[in-house]
C-alpha cells in the first residue's frame, strides 16, 4: 500500500505540471519584460512604431501590425475553404472520399514549418512577384505580407477543419432530419440548421486557427521580408513578432532595454495566444454542454 | 389553380440551383485542400529528390561545405534523432503519470481535472518560439550553454501538450465498466490504471507518441536558441547539436546554388522521415488495436 501512495503522490504532482508550466512561462517572460515597462509607458511601447534599439526606441507597433496583417490574410483565405471542406466532409462526402481526405489533412498538419517555408520560397514568392503584383499594378519582391499569409493559410487549414468537423459532428441528426422532412434542400439544412447550431463552435475553430497563425515562426520568417515597418500594402514586406524573436532573441545585445523589449514582444504574443485559447475553449465547452 | 404554380416552380428551381452550386463549391474547396498537400509534396520532392546524393546522409560537413565543397548533413540527421528521441522520452515521463492520475484518481467532472485540461489546451496553443524563449531564459538562469540538454528539455515542453492531450483523449474513451469490473475483482486503482487502462490505450498511446515525435522532429523555433548548431556529431548532453529543420533553414539562406541544392536534399530527407512517422502512426495504431476490448 505504501508503494502505491508514493506513486500516486508523484503522478498527482505530474498532473499539475501543466498548471506550473503555464505560470512559469508567463512569469519568466513577464519578469524579463518588466524593467522596460517601469521606464516607459506600455501605451508608448505598444503603439509607437519607432524601432531603434541603438537610440533606446522600442516601439513595437510595426511588428504588431505585421503580425495582424499576415494573420488577417491567412484567415480570410483559409476560412471559407476550411469551412466548406469541413461541411463537405461532415455532411456530404461518401466514406471512401473521407478516407482519402482525412489522412491527407493529418499529413498536411504534420509537415514541419520549414517545409512550408521552403514551399513558399519556391512557389508562392515567384507567383506573387511575377504574376500577382504586376496584375495589381505594383511591383514586389514576393517576400511580403501576402505571401506569408498564403503560406500560413495552408498551414492553419487542418486545425480549422479538424475542430469544425468535431463541432459539426455534435449537431444532432434529428434536427437535420426534421428540416429535410419539411422539404428543405440540403443547402437549406446546412444554412438554417447546421450553421446556426454550430456557429459558436466554428467561431472557436477559427480562433484556434488564429492562435496558430499568430505564433507561426519559421515559415513566416522565410517569406515575409522582415523589414521593421508598418506594411503599406499586402505587397510590401512585414515583420511579425515571432520573426522578430527568432532573428534577435538568441543573441540579445548589450543595448540597455533591448532584452526587455524582446521579452515584451514575447509577452504580447503569449498573452494574445492565451486569450485566444481561453475564448475558444469557452465557446467549445458551452457547445458541448448544450448538445450533450 | 393548378399546383405547383409557376411562381412556386421558379422558386423551387432557384433552391435546387443554389443547392447544386453549394455542392460544387464544397467539392472545389475539398479539392483545393488535398491539392495543396499534393502541390507542396510535389514541389518539395520534385525539387529535392534529384539533389539527393548518398554522401548527404553518410558524411558530416567537410571544410568549405558551406561554400559548396564536399560533405553531407549526417550531423543534422543524427542530431535531430538524438534530440527528438530524448525530448519525446522526457515528454512521456512528464506527461504520462499525470494523465493516468487525471483519468483514474479524479472524478470525471472534477474541477481540478478541468483546470489541468484547460492548461494543457493553453500549452498546446503557445507557439514554439515562446517555448524557445522560455528555454533560453531557463538556460541563462542555470548557466547552461546552448546544448543537446537544453534543446531536449525545451523540445520536451513543446511536445508535452501534444502528447498529453491525445493520450488523455484516448483514456477518456476507456469504458468505465471495464474499470468497475477490475475494481470488483479487488484490484487497486493503480493496478487498474497500469494493467488494464494502460493496456487498453496502448495503440492510442503509440499513435500519440509518434505524433509528438513528428512534431518534435519538425520543430525549429524552439531549438533555435537552445540547441545551437554544430558541424560535428554530438556525443554529449552538454555539446551543441545540429537539427534538420535548422540545417534546411541555414542552407536555404546561402547565396551558393550548390548549398541551396543541399537544402532541398535535406528537405527531402526531413519530409520522408515525417511521412514515415505519420504512416507508422496510422498503421501501428490500427495493428496494435486488434485486441482492444471495445
Amino acid at each position: 500500500m505504501k508503494k502505491e501512495s508514493l506513486v500516486v503522490r508523484i503522478s498527482g504532482l505530474s498532473a499539475f505540471f501543466p498548471v506550473i508550466l503555464v505560470s512559469a512561462i508567463f512569469l519568466a517572460i513577464f519578469l524579463k519584460a518588466l524593467p522596460l515597462l517601469t521606464i516607459k509607458s506600455w501605451w508608448h511601447l505598444v503603439f509607437s512604431s519607432a524601432w531603434q534599439p541603438q537610440k533606446g526606441e522600442f516601439g513595437l507597433w510595426a511588428f504588431i501590425m505585421g503580425t495582424i496583417s499576415v494573420t488577417a490574410v491567412a484567415l480570410v483565405l483559409a476560412l471559407p475553404v476550411s469551412l466548406l471542406t469541413s461541411l463537405y466532409l461532415a455532411e456530404y462526402a461518401p466514406n471512401r472520399v473521407r478516407k482519402i481526405i482525412l489522412p491527407a489533412l493529418d499529413l498536411l498538419a504534420g509537415l514541419p514549418s520549414v517545409i512550408y517555408g521552403m514551399w513558399g520560397m519556391l512557389m508562392v514568392v515567384p507567383l506573387v512577384s511575377k504574376y500577382l503584383a504586376p496584375f495589381f499594378g505594383t511591383s514586389s519582391s514576393g517576400y511580403c505580407a501576402l505571401t506569408a499569409g498564403v503560406v500560413l493559410a495552408v498551414m492553419i487549414m487542418p486545425t480549422i477543419i479538424n475542430v469544425s468537423l468535431e463541432v459539426l459532428a455534435s449537431v444532432p441528426a434529428s434536427l437535420k432530419e426534421a428540416a429535410l422532412a419539411l422539404g428543405a434542400t440540403r443547402f437549406e439544412v446546412v444554412r438554417h440548421v447546421i450553421l446556426k447550431k454550430a456557429r459558436p463552435g466554428i467561431l472557436a475553430a477559427c480562433v484556434l486557427g488564429l492562435g496558430r497563425a499568430f505564433g507561426e515562426t519559421i515559415a513566416v520568417l522565410m517569406v515575409v521580408g522582415n523589414v521593421p515597418q508598418i506594411p503599406r500594402s499586402l505587397f510590401s514586406p512585414a515583420y511579425p513578432i515571432p520573426a522578430l524573436l527568432a532573428n534577435n532573441y538568441g543573441e540579445m545585445l548589450s543595448i540597455p532595454g533591448y532584452e526587455s523589449a524582446l521579452n515584451l514582444a514575447a509577452l504580447i504574443l503569449l498573452m494574445l495566444v492565451i486569450i485566444f485559447s481561453l475564448l475558444a475553449r469557452l465557446y467549445l465547452s458551452r457547445l458541448v454542454r448544450r448538445s450533450g | 389553380m393548378a399546383w405547383p404554380t409557376p411562381a412556386a416552380q421558379t422558386r423551387l428551381k432557384r433552391r435546387k440551383w443554389l443547392d447544386r452550386a453549394f455542392h460544387r463549391l464544397m467539392l472545389i474547396s475539398a479539392i483545393l485542400v488535398v491539392g495543396s498537400l499534393l502541390l507542396i509534396l510535389g514541389i518539395i520532392l520534385g525539387k529535392s529528390l534529384p539533389a539527393l546524393k548518398i554522401s548527404m546522409i553518410t558524411r558530416t560537413p567537410g571544410t568549405g561545405y558551406y561554400l559548396g565543397q564536399e560533405g553531407g548533413i549526417l550531423n543534422a540527421i543524427v542530431g535531430s534523432l538524438e534530440i527528438t528521441t530524448g525530448a519525446t522520452l522526457l515528454a512521456i515521463i512528464l506527461a504520462l503519470p499525470g494523465v493516468i492520475f487525471l483519468n483514474t484518481y479524479l472524478k470525471k467532472k472534477s474541477a481540478r481535472a478541468e483546470v489541468v485540461r484547460l492548461m494543457l489546451d493553453i500549452l498546446w496553443g503557445i507557439p514554439s518560439i515562446v517555448y524557445g524563449a522560455f528555454g533560453f531564459l531557463l538556460m541563462l538562469t542555470l548557466h547552461l550553454r546552448a546544448s543537446l540538454l537544453a534543446g531536449m528539455v525545451t523540445l520536451a515542453l513543446v511536445e508535452l501538450p501534444v502528447l498529453a492531450r491525445s493520450v488523455d483523449e484516448t483514456m477518456r474513451l476507456v469504458p468505465s465498466e471495464l474499470k468497475e469490473a477490475t475494481f470488483s475483482l479487488g484490484a487497486s486503482r493503480w493496478q487498474t490504471a497500469t494493467r488494464v487502462v494502460l493496456r487498453q490505450v496502448f495503440p492510442g498511446l503509440t499513435t500519440a507518441v509518434l505524433i509528438a515525435l513528428g512534431r518534435g522532429l519538425g520543430d525549429a523555433a524552439s531549438v533555435l536558441f537552445t540547441a545551437g548548431y554544430t558541424d560535428r556529431l554530438t556525443t554529449s548532453l552538454l555539446q551543441p547539436v545540429a537539427t534538420l529543420p535548422l540545417a534546411i533553414f541555414f542552407q536555404l539562406n546561402s547565396p551558393f546554388p550548390e548549398v541551396q541544392q543541399r537544402a532541398y536534399a535535406s528537405a527531402a530527407i526531413l519530409t520522408l522521415m515525417i511521412l514515415a512517422i505519420s504512416l507508422a502512426a496510422r498503421f501501428l495504431g490500427r495493428r496494435l488495436g486488434r485486441h482492444r476490448i471495445k
